[in-house]
């Protein structure tokens, strides 16, 4: 306590100072300061030297000693001799890796809420013991991507529990993360088993809102539960649900960690997204190419931005259904 | 049958329907699915390399039972031996050539005797092989991870709160102009996922020198957006009354944010301390293009690399996984209240 009020004294002079000279309510901006610095540094300057690198070429760092190369990193990145065969594109694992990224969020997000849905339904009932269940499924969250793929690599590794299993039961092992449609499958339920409780939180959090004589009347009228979930409970969860299904999607977009440790994105390009493409282009291989890593992320932002913006557009059309309603 | 009624139990209603027994099969096969694998990790880190290797694995670490034979320097390992005519008895494995084994009995070494090794199986016993934890320390530079990933966790956590409450002070009691652009701006970060500027942003820590160095993990990470939302909304809720009355008594801003207002946030600061521990102690792309030295590698990275080794010591990782799930695991298993409200409230992780 004595060390903190020892600290906090040696910074008084200083904003003292600063009081004079900028006056009392403007002194805020001396508070604000280090933030806005450490956002500037690390966020604002980066997205404009992101514009930068995704003009130029050449493998220097420095943004101004690249030679500018106009929309070439994007055509590399996007040309293709015939769009309907992949392998004729000139970055035939950038193709891939969108592919993927696009399978991978549509089946990862839908099951995703779809089972945080079922869980948050479950948790809201009268049951036994809610916070308990409620941290069982909330714990994988905490845990970190790599720890989350070891324990999955783990299990599933040749060797493994899933293949002892499957030896009791007289059946043959199978090589769970190097057949590309195995380690497609996993990469998309470890991913639902590490983030479903996040997202069962929030629509446990709007389950929760709902008030309750809305319940006690569909009682009343002998509504089914059926009827109860499909007119009471789903439509005034809607705006929960459409912020949840959109970060859901923009996490999903964005998959990385777990899965370079589970599979490392193969086997082949079976497994590998967008982030894991970048990573590589900008700085895994021999040659740093950043500013095709930059021209990739950029198509990235572009993906992000159309997510963000279906959120507005969604969470807008549903608050006007809710007050035409 | 009192125990029966109570389990059964709930509230409002006297007897469980056929929906309450779905519900709770489906929380017992969640409770499953979601600490089984982790509890079979954990069982797993205990178990001595040999049967680490062994197929089909057993879920208690079970390891062969050694005996000291005189006239042999190391301990041999045991077996059940069933003997010709039918009678089993313990004995020692001297040396193993093809299928023929050389075995003794312990308490006669010096008759020996060659059995066929598919007549004796190992004596195994139950055996929490500390070793992976204990050596762990002695490898490779396994205390370096430690301490970095606790030092870049600390630090950065400590940096947070100082700096987020600075921002969400200003941003809540005082009235200057481009306030709300500043909040615009600093909200307009949570748009900006850390993927797509990865590249400029390992330039720009290059450029100012913390290119291999902790601070280059710690300080793009000190200002969160999430923080500075927390504590402000926080900080709105503290009366402007007992700001006025401090200046009356011609307390310094400074002294007024420190002595007043921080305390005052302790909830909101407490949240946000184990968000900053999470985040920091689990962060992996940006450790991962900033650290590229070995000395210098966090838990996470280090886990990592081992994993991509072409021999994975699967006990020594296994160990030091359980190591880097241990502080996350405790934080959630006495602050879940915390987490979970505050994760709630805001919406963010």
């Amino acid at each position: 306590m004595r060390f903190l009020a020892f600290f906090f004294n040696l910074l008084e002079p200083f904003f003292r100072f600063g009081q004079q000279r900028l006056g009392l309510q403007r002194l805020g901006w001396l508070f604000v300061a280090p933030n806005l610095i450490v956002f500037g540094l690390f966020c604002f300057l980066p997205i404009l030297i992101n514009l930068i690198y995704a003009v130029t070429g050449g493998v220097q760092l420095m943004p101004l000693s690249r030679p500018y190369t106009g929309a070439e990193n994007f055509q590399i990145l996007f040309e293709c001799g015939n769009y309907l065969d992949l392998s004729t594109c000139r970055k035939d694992v950038f193709w891939r890796a969108i592919f993927n990224t696009v399978k991978f969020s549509f089946i990862q997000v839908g099951l995703m809420v779809l089972l945080a849905m079922v869980t948050a339904l479950v948790l809201n009932r009268k049951i036994l013991g809610r916070g308990f269940w409620r941290g069982v499924f909330f714990y994988p969250v905490l845990l970190s991507p790599v720890v989350v793929a070891l324990i999955w690599k783990w299990l599933l590794q040749s060797q493994g529990a899933f293949n002892a299993g499957l030896v009791a039961l007289e059946m043959s092992p199978v090589q769970w993360l190097t057949e590309s449609g195995w380690a497609f499958f996993w990469t998309v339920f470890v991913s639902i088993w590490a983030h479903m409780g996040f997202y069962t939180l929030i629509l446990l959090a709007g389950l929760q809102a709902i008030p309750k004589d809305l319940y006690e009347a569909a009682e009343m009228d002998r509504a089914s539960p059926w009827r109860t979930l499909t007119r009471i409970t789903l439509p005034l969860l809607m705006p929960n649900l459409i912020v949840v299904l959109v970060l859901a999607a923009i996490r999903a977009v964005q998959v990385f960690d777990e899965v370079f440790v589970l599979t490392g994105g193969g086997p082949g390009s079976a497994t590998t997204f967008i982030v894991q493409f970048i990573y590589q282009t900008g700085f895994a291989e021999q040659i740093h190419l950043y500013g095709l890593a930059a021209a990739a992320s950029l198509a990235l932002a572009f993906f992000l931005i159309v997510l963000t913006l279906a959120q507005l557009r969604l969470t807008r059309a549903s608050e006007a259904g809710q007050k035409g309603r | 049958m009192g125990w029966m009624n109570f389990l059964l139990r709930t509230r409002g209603r006297q007897r469980l329907d056929w929906t309450d027994v779905l519900s709770y099969t489906y929380l017992v096969v969640g409770l499953f699915t979601m600490f089984a694998p982790v509890v079979w990790l954990v069982m797993s880190s205990f178990k001595t390399e040999a049967a680490i290797g062994q197929f089909p694995p057993t879920f208690m670490p079970y390891t062969q039972k050694t005996v000291v034979v005189a006239g042999h320097d190391k301990p041999l390992p045991l077996f059940t031996v069933t003997l010709d005519d039918g009678r089993k008895r313990e004995m020692a494995q001297v040396q193993r050539m093809g299928i023929m084994a050389t075995m003794v009995d312990p308490a006669a070494p010096e008759e020996r005797v060659q059995v066929n090794i598919r007549q004796r199986e190992p004596v195994n016993t139950l055996k929490f092989a500390w070793g992976n934890y204990t050596e762990l320390f002695g490898k490779f530079t396994f205390g370096t991870y430690l301490w970095n990933s606790v030092f870049i966790t600390v630090v950065a956590t400590v940096l947070t709160l100082l700096f987020n409450s600075m921002a969400a002070f200003a941003l809540s009691k005082y009235k200057f102009r481009g306030q709300k652009g500043v909040f615009f701006l600093i909200i307009a970060t949570l748009m900006i996922p850390p993927t797509i500027i990865l590249v400029p942003v390992f330039l720009v820590i290059n450029h100012v020198g913390l290119l291999n160095s902790l601070w280059g993990v710690i300080l793009p990470a000190v200002a969160t957006p999430t923080g500075v939302f927390l504590l402000r909304q926080y900080m709105l809720t503290i009366p402007d009354e007992l700001i006025e009355a401090a200046r009356m008594d011609h307390a310094s801003e400074w002294r007024i944010y420190w002595r007043i207002v921080l305390p005052l946030s302790a909830p909101a600061l407490a949240v946000l301390a184990i968000f900053s521990v999470m985040w920091r102690w689990n962060d992996f792309l940006l450790p991962l293009i900033v650290l590229s030295k070995n000395e210098f590698f966090t838990l996470q990275l280090a886990l990592n690399s081992f994993q991509g080794e072409l021999n994975t010591q699967w006990h020594y990782l296994l160990a030091m996984t359980v190591i880097t799930l241990l502080p996350v695991t405790l934080v959630f298993a006495f602050l879940q209240r915390y987490i979970t409200t505050g994760i709630a409230g805001a919406g963010v992780k």
